[in-house]
């Protein structure tokens, strides 16, 4: 055969690689750096701060839990080639549309988080059909509907109530079996007992003196792992993860092959769209009110996480364990810095250095990894 | 034929044809792009669709592809008359189609790529789960076998070569049962090696006892595998030549439509 000689001299150009090298080649890299980077830094310079005790660990795993919540549906849209803006607006709506439906229209509170979670999935879908029916790029088509949703959220609570804030949602929510899947705690009797046993801060005086400072693990952080479990297997265990690479690797090539792109990225729409509304239902449930600048800006976080998690901008790679630990340096720095005592301005700066050192490292892997020029 | 090849030739004379297509129009608004072609394909034969930019070839593969609907004509698949309303029909029947870009996602590992949209699953718990280990496996074993050494199935295609590149696909397309195999301009964009890499892969094939449909607008990689050579000009067949009935003077002149073409080589001295 003609192909024989040919292949034998294209094998000597293959280098082995050490163990070592293809362990460390993969799309986490970067995140795994960084989040070493960031905890070394605070582990260091900020240990005496509280950082690190019972109650300063859930106030950082807290806010990163809720930059991962919507990371991972990011993540895995971008992974399928496309982008969602909606995202912080979409936050904003669903909190709002609780609150309406709860409050003022006085639904019971599971009936409220069903319908806005059946009708914030619908419009994602609606996202992803006009997306992939007109072929336009979902940079502008969700840009459109960041600002017809937050619209929304402005003009419905300053039309019903004369007002852009609604609460009261905790006390409508008091005893819902919904409502304590979103704003309840886990594991208090583990608390308890860490606080009887002095392993853990407890009140020293007042109403709840003797009870521990930190008395469970919030449903938001148990969401957080459930989106990060579920993308995950998802995406590296599944016929769909494969299909999610494919539509956003090559779409024409996907669709000759047979894969039904059009689907898999108005599911991942409807996917994010989902991580949206849990994001959101959280916060109301846990804030007892709904505001309409709610979710300002957290597309771009959503983004800035997933991406310093070694996702490709331009879709077909990338990793949910990634975006997850871009997610919790979001989380750290952000808490962290405020901990440290540091200028609260200073958190642009720090993470614009993170974001620019885990790219380029994540860029360089890529290339080692992908054969990419 | 002027020189022989070191490719052994399928000898499917005999043998029924696997497509038959008939008499094949088709019209684009005012434009006619096919002006009633026919052509056929027997198992084990490497059929080669020759033509100038412009004559009709990509228009004809993709009416036997499923893409586009014959305007007129008919198209017989095993002796039975066929209709391809998509593309997927076609694949089901064992056409399959491997394009020149877009075959393979170079991101995605090798192993990925070869079962994109095919994956194998295994079920664990209820819940299908993609059966990685048999698709590396399985992987692994198809390239030996086209002769690519893989350092592992996790290898991004991204990594390997033009000429590998459309090996795998063709591997991909002979694994999952394609009977006929159309191969549009394989080699268009490949260096003499890789050249000699794909016409290697394609007598590999042929000997399986796939059909396979070649389209070239290079004569000297037609000739170096092609038991037949139809050529096309303005949307019409030119005529069909069987293997060392025509040389590839004669074959280079009915692609450019003679005249001018004879002309310029006179000037170049006989390079094109």
């Amino acid at each position: 055969m003609a192909g024989s000689a040919q292949t034998a001299s294209g094998d000597e150009r293959i280098k082995e690689i050490s163990p070592l090298r293809r362990a460390l080649i993969r799309p986490e890299l970067g995140g795994m750096v960084g989040t070493v980077a960031v905890f070394t830094f605070f582990l260091l310079f900020a240990f005496d701060s509280g950082m690190f005790t019972a109650q300063g660990v859930m106030n950082w795993s807290v806010v990163s839990a809720q930059f991962m919540i919507i990371a991972v549906g990011a993540c895995l849209l971008m992974i399928a080639g496309e982008f969602d803006l909606s995202v912080g607006s979409m936050i904003g709506f669903a909190g709002m549309m609780i609150a309406i439906f709860s409050v003022t229209l006085s639904w019971p509170v599971w009936m409220a988080i069903i319908v806005t979670f059946a009708l914030c999935v619908s419009i994602g879908a609606v996202n992803g059909y006009i997306v992939v029916r007109t072929g336009l790029p979902s940079f502008i088509v969700t840009l459109a509907f960041l600002f017809i949703l937050r619209g929304f959220t402005i003009y419905l609570p300053q039309t019903i109530e004369r007002k852009t804030i609604i609460g009261g949602i905790r006390d409508v929510a008091e005893g819902d079996w919904l409502a304590s899947v979103f704003g309840g705690k886990v594991g208090q009797g583990f608390f308890v007992w860490l606080g009887d046993n002095g392993l853990i801060e407890t009140f020293e005086r007042g109403t709840r003196q003797g009870q521990p400072v930190v008395d469970g693990i919030p449903m938001l952080l148990i969401w957080a792992l459930v989106i990060i479990i579920f993308g995950h297997v998802l995406l590296t265990k599944t016929k769909f993860g494969n299909w999610i690479f494919a539509s956003g690797g090559d779409a024409e090539a996907a669709r000759n092959s047979g894969v039904p792109v059009n689907r898999v990225k108005v599911l991942m729409f409807m996917f994010t769209a989902f991580c949206a509304t849990v994001f959101a239902t959280c916060q109301v449930m846990e804030f007892g009110s709904a505001g309409a600048d709610r979710g300002l800006l957290k597309e771009f976080e959503a983004i800035i996480a997933v991406v310093i998690g070694g996702a490709l901008l331009t879709g077909g790679y990338g990793s949910v364990l990634g975006a997850a630990l871009g997610a919790l340096i979001f989380g750290v720095v952000q808490q962290g810095l405020f901990f440290a005592g540091v200028e609260s301005s200073l958190f642009r700066v720090f993470l614009g250095v993170i974001l620019l050192g885990a790219v380029i490292l994540n860029t360089y892997i890529r290339r080692i990894i992908t054969g990419e020029r | 034929m002027t020189e022989d090849t070191k490719f052994h030739h399928g000898d499917a004379q005999d043998q029924k044809p696997i497509i038959r297509m008939v008499d094949i129009q088709k019209h684009f608004g005012s434009v006619i792009a096919l002006a009633g072609v026919s052509f056929d394909l027997k198992p084990g034969e490497c059929h080669c669709l020759l033509g100038d930019n412009g004559a009709g070839k990509s228009t004809f593969i993709k009416t036997m592809s499923g893409v586009h609907k014959p305007t007129a004509g008919e198209i017989f698949f095993e002796d039975k008359p066929m209709h391809f309303e998509d593309p997927r029909d076609a694949i089901a029947a064992g056409i399959a189609t491997v394009h020149q870009h877009l075959a393979m996602i170079p991101l995605m590992s090798v192993s990925r790529n070869f079962f994109m949209g095919n994956e194998p699953t295994r079920k664990v718990a209820g819940i299908n789960f993609f059966d990685k280990k048999l698709a590396d496996e399985i992987t692994m074993e198809e390239m030996r076998k086209m002769g690519i050494n893989l350092r592992g199935p996790d290898q991004a295609v991204g990594t390997l070569s033009g000429g590998e590149r459309q090996t795998v696909a063709i591997a991909r397309a002979v694994h999952f049962g394609a009977k006929i195999l159309i191969l549009d301009e394989p080699t268009s964009a490949l260096g003499v090696r890789q050249t000699s890499n794909v016409l290697a892969t394609i007598d590999k094939v042929r000997s399986q006892g796939v059909g396979v449909v070649f389209i070239s607008h290079n004569v000297r990689h037609a000739l170096a595998v092609g038991d037949r050579f139809t050529v096309l000009n303005r949307g019409q067949t030119l005529g069909t030549a069987k293997r060392g009935e025509i040389s590839p003077e004669e074959l280079q002149d009915l692609m450019a439509g003679g005249q001018e073409l004879a002309e310029l080589e006179g000037s170049l001295g006989g390079t094109v």
